[in-house]
């Protein structure tokens, strides 16, 4: 057999689900994103294992190792597919979109000027967004004609190719809080508000925890926006509009540290039984060789 | 949840003696209470630091 679990820098939660993997004898390797090289045109159809789940933090580094080994026919949790639209948020909107999951009335442009223009239609505050990034990092509030002026033009200027890349959203008066949804294997299984003074109420930025019933509305979307981006193991954020709930992102590779304190769910231990279920009734896992 | 024992490693930087846990893993963070670096595990066997890199712009969840 073999699972690969696939991690660079290990968080407290690739540590927890080590430890829900070894608790239920599952038979894994761990192996470190750094030492990865994947054969792109490989000479033998043999791949290194036959699954594999990805804990990365990076996210270019699990999309394109995702990519390479789905290609020779690894099942990968999550699918490339669902790494590649929930790592970047222009194909995290479309998708949301396309599945008719509320969510919230977003411009993407590419100029300082037409960004300008998005602004303007959306009224003062909006937010800018980079559209690949995380922890509320780079995540800019826009409270006037003028700030916005000067946060465009300095991401076209100072910021990579992707920062002219203009995420440009409408600001919702969020009532202090968002929540933050687990749906592993289709089933919102556990959630939590995120609740700070600051508008940005990621828990990375400080914000604090508590416990958020899963039931009507908030699975309803929060599986709804799962499924939308195809799946899998997945950390929804929604947030309370006038309109009802709206999702704002999906993660593909969610921190739950803080969630099962205050949730009482055994959040790793839902993830090690979806992707060791899912494998015990899909490919044969068979003894890995030494390629990597 | 972790407990010490009795084992520190070196910091690369200041060479303080940096308390590591008996459950430490590669790939870890430690830091080092002297001079605040955050120190990646290198390897357990032999136990090795080296200075964590930084955060790099797509990093997150």
């Amino acid at each position: 057999m073999t699972l690969a679990f696939i991690t660079s820098r290990l968080r407290v939660e690739e540590k927890l689900l080590l430890q829900e993997l070894e608790a239920r004898g599952a038979a894994f390797e761990r192996v470190d994103d750094a030492r990865l090289r994947l054969d792109l045109v490989p000479e033998s159809g043999e791949a290194p294992w036959s699954a594999a789940w990805n804990r990365s933090l990076a996210f270019g580094r699990t999309l394109y190792a995702t990519e390479a080994l789905e290609a020779r026919g690894v099942t990968c949790f999550n699918s490339a597919h669902v790494t590649r639209t929930c790592g970047d948020k222009v194909l995290t909107s479309l998708a949301l979109a396309a599945a008719s999951v509320p969510s919230l009335r977003t411009e993407v442009c590419f100029t300082p000027e037409a960004a300008l223009e998005a602004a303007e239609r959306f009224g003062y505050p909006c937010v800018l967004k980079p559209v690949v990034g995380s922890w509320g990092r780079l995540v800019a509030r826009l409270d006037t004609r003028a700030a916005a002026e000067a946060v465009f033009e300095d991401r076209a200027v100072l910021g990579s190719w992707q920062h002219s890349v203009f995420y440009v959203q409408e600001y919702v008066e969020k009532k202090g809080r968002d929540a933050r949804v687990f749906v592993v294997g289709g089933e919102a299984i556990a959630g939590i508000w995120r609740t700070s003074e600051h508008w940005i109420t990621n828990t990375a930025q400080g914000g604090s925890v508590s416990r958020c019933e899963v039931g009507g509305e908030i699975a309803e979307v929060a599986e709804a926006a799962a499924a939308a981006v195809g799946g899998g193991i997945l950390a929804v954020d929604l947030v309370e509009t006038t309109n009802g709930l709206a999702a704002l992102e999906v993660n593909h590779s969610g921190e739950f540290r803080n969630s099962i304190a205050p949730t009482g769910v055994d959040i790793p231990g839902a993830m090690v039984d979806h992707v060791l279920g899912s494998l015990s009734n899909g490919p044969i896992l068979r003894p890995m060789e030494a390629v990597r | 949840m972790t407990t010490l024992k009795a084992q520190t490693a070196s910091c690369p930087l200041c060479e303080a003696a940096v308390p590591v846990p008996a459950d430490v893993m590669q790939g870890e963070v430690l830091a080092c209470d002297d001079c605040g670096a955050e120190l990646e595990v290198q390897t357990i066997d032999p136990l090795a630091l080296a200075e964590a890199p930084e955060v790099a712009e797509d990093w997150g969840e």
